[in-house]
């Protein structure tokens, strides 16, 4: 029998040759060969685990967790509390220092990039100089660093520092300050900024719709303020001011009253912060310097001033250069953040991935779940950037 | 019968009356830091004049002509445009800029903005024009450069050709009473060059006056009323384009044109 390969007689030869099924053949392949893999590992997993007498299950995230959280402000946690709860717990711990360590450090990072541009020496030395140390030391030496800083060298409560009119402390116990306390009718003030806000949005577009059609040309940044500043403050003074302020005070062995912020937190979020903001000013440096001085000279030549160069030429080019390698920033600060563990911070790794594992022995199960927590924090912050980047490509033409 | 000099353009034909000066420079220098860059420049430009500037590498001519619109701040002298003088006063900086059009080397368009876009911007923002008119207005000097068809495009998307005649008309819609060109078509490959010399060509017909640093000897002589040579910082030597290129008067000239001449 002859095989004439190029007759392609069998059909099985024919898909394998064409270009279209043969994507589709090796898809299945690596997709069954993934799923063999899996089912294997998780095969081995439950034999040897039956061999130490352990159960792959999760029900032990409703056990009692038997343990202490310093910090929880937004969950009621006792010891009795189950795993589950001493999980969220951890869970809402880690997004809280990470969502404000992305807001400081973005702030932080654009503004040490900006100066790091300036053309004044000493501002740009300076700058610069800071960028540097701080981002070759690593991440954890930040963190006990700035721990112990607070730990040894802050007074006791009774000799906190003021570090301000009386309203701002700093102890080794942490950070005082004065919490709002909102009194009747200072929901009105919120909804006035609600409104404010949303007023913003529509005055945006009603100005653009005009320069569109008439050429008129708002000074839209100053009237946005404008209108959330004042409508908000013209609503807070007719509402009768429903604000005040608790100032923390010291009452015997502690502070009382005012809003509390933990060395733990307060290590971790600055550490977390700065050491990518550096990160961030060399991104934000490199994607304003990526466009062209030929760019700004063009924009010039043509009249436009110093603010609309940056507007309309410079920050859209630079925007497209910088968000990318941010969004990595981000992720980095969110998945550093497990370092809380250092210094006992109780993010989801040191509750979850670290006491309940080592109480329960569930290693296998917790280990999973503190994965898929990254990995789904991570990817919602992939997405949001993503988002955000088609956002500006399609807006800033 | 026929008139002889419409067809040759020169200085002395028409007198020179300071009213119709657009362009004086009078002792004019600038330093970068020590270096001594552009040395007593004395420069008049009438309105509809066109001035071709060449000169070896280094020379100063880009300097010269960025300093009209202030891309570049000179220290001492004198410079005038169109009866606005060049000071630290912003108000006159911005006049003199959305008077005078600039067209670069590199072209500089903005890549994150469509061709029409690209043409349209400086109006909308600049001459607060409403959005409709501005491009309506940008799609006729866009056809005038014979690329309406390429309206929107990304700058990414055309050839450098192409490119430069895109900038010609960015300048152009804000109708420039001065068009600057340095080097336009230094970085085009050859068969590009016809293309953009031929929309400045009509541009000179129509009466615009330019100031052009390039060393296309061809275009100097169809265009130009005066070739200025500089060397050194210094205007060494100017006249009309016939007399400039037979009949150069001193020895750095007759040098430099020996040297494209020969490439
Ligand atoms: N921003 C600057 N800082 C310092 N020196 C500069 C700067 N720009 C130009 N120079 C110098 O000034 C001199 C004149 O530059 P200019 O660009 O005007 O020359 P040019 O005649 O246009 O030359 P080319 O034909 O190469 O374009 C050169 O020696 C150049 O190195
Ligand atoms: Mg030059």
């Amino acid at each position: 029998m002859k095989d004439n390969s190029s007759q392609a007689s069998n059909p099985l030869t024919r898909l394998w040759r064409n270009q279209e099924s043969r994507g589709v053949i090796i898809q299945i392949i690596t997709i069954t060969l993934l799923f063999a893999i899996i089912a294997l590992i998780g095969r081995n997993v439950v034999i040897n685990l039956a061999a130490l007498d352990k159960e792959f299950s999760f029900t032990f995230l409703t056990w009692p967790a038997a343990y202490d959280i310093g910090f929880s402000p937004f969950l009621e946690y006792t010891s009795q509390s189950t795993h589950l709860k001493a999980a969220a717990v951890g869970l809402l711990n880690t997004l809280l220092v990470a969502i404000t360590g992305c807001i400081f450090a973005s702030i932080l990072g654009f503004t040490l990039g900006i100066l790091r541009l300036s053309k004044n020496w000493l501002v740009n030395r300076i700058a610069y100089t800071f960028v540097e140390f701080m981002r070759n030391v690593p991440v954890l030496i930040h963190i006990l660093a700035i721990y112990s800083l607070i730990i040894t060298l802050m007074p006791p409560v009774k000799k906190a520092l003021d570090l301000g009119g009386g309203q701002f402390f700093i102890s080794n116990r942490g950070f005082y300050m004065p919490s709002p306390v909102f009194e009747p009718g200072a929901w009105m003030v919120g909804v006035a900024m609600i409104v404010a806000i949303l007023s913003v949005f529509l005055f945006r577009r009603w100005a653009k719709k005009v320069q569109d059609n008439t050429g008129k040309i708002y000074p839209v940044f100053w009237i946005s303020i404008g209108i959330i500043f004042g409508l908000t403050g013209i609503v807070f003074i007719a509402a009768g001011m429903p604000l005040s302020w608790d100032v923390p005070a010291l009452k015997g062995f502690n502070f009382k009253g005012g809003m509390a912020i933990k060395p733990e937190f307060l290590a971790l979020w600055l550490a977390l912060s700065y050491y990518t903001a550096c990160f961030i000013a060399e991104i934000v440096r490199a994607g304003i310097l990526a466009v062209s001085h030929g760019q700004t000279e063009a924009s010039k030549a043509l009249g436009l001033r110093n603010n609309r160069v940056l507007q309309l030429v410079v920050i859209p080019q630079a925007l497209r250069i910088i968000i990318p390698p941010l969004s990595s920033q981000y992720l980095n600060l969110t998945k550093n953040s497990s370092l809380a563990i250092a210094i006992g911070y109780m993010d989801i790794t040191a509750t979850l991935g670290g006491i309940s594992l080592m109480q329960t022995g569930k290693e296998m199960e917790t280990m999973i779940l503190v994965m898929g927590v990254y990995l789904l924090i991570s990817l919602c912050i992939s997405g949001y950037m993503n988002w955000f980047n088609r956002r500006i490509k399609l807006t800033e033409r | 019968m026929a008139n002889e000099i419409s067809d040759t353009p020169s200085a002395e034909a028409t007198s020179v009356d300071s009213s119709d000066l657009i362009i004086s420079i009078k002792e004019m220098h600038k330093w970068f830091d020590d270096f001594h860059v552009l040395k007593d420049i004395n420069l008049d430009v009438r309105r509809g004049e066109r001035i071709v500037i060449c000169g070896p590498s280094g020379s100063g001519k880009s300097t010269l002509i960025r300093c009209i619109n202030r891309l570049e701040q000179h220290q001492k002298g004198t410079i005038i445009v169109d009866g606005t003088e060049l000071t630290q006063d912003l108000k006159n900086i911005e006049i003199i800029r959305s008077e005078v059009g600039m067209v670069f080397q590199q072209f500089n368009l903005f890549p994150h903005l469509t061709v029409l876009e690209n043409v349209a911007l400086a109006p909308i923002w600049v001459r607060k024009m409403p959005r409709a008119e501005a491009e309506e207005n940008a799609m006729k000097y866009l056809e005038r450069v014979k690329i309406p068809e390429q309206a929107s495009k990304y700058p990414g998307q055309l050839s450098g050709g192409q490119q430069q005649r895109v900038a010609i008309a960015r300048s152009l819609c804000m109708s420039p009473r001065i068009m600057l060109f340095d080097e336009p078509t230094s970085a085009l490959d050859p068969e590009m060059i016809k293309e953009v010399l031929d929309v400045m060509i009509e541009l000179a017909e129509s009466g615009m006056t330019m100031l052009v640093v390039t060393h296309e000897m061809g275009f100097a002589t169809a265009v130009a009323h005066r070739v200025i040579f500089m060397d050194g910082g210094e205007i060494i030597e100017e006249n009309t384009p016939q007399e400039f290129f037979t009949n150069p008067e001193h020895d750095r000239t007759k040098l430099f044109l020996s040297q494209i001449l020969h490439h």
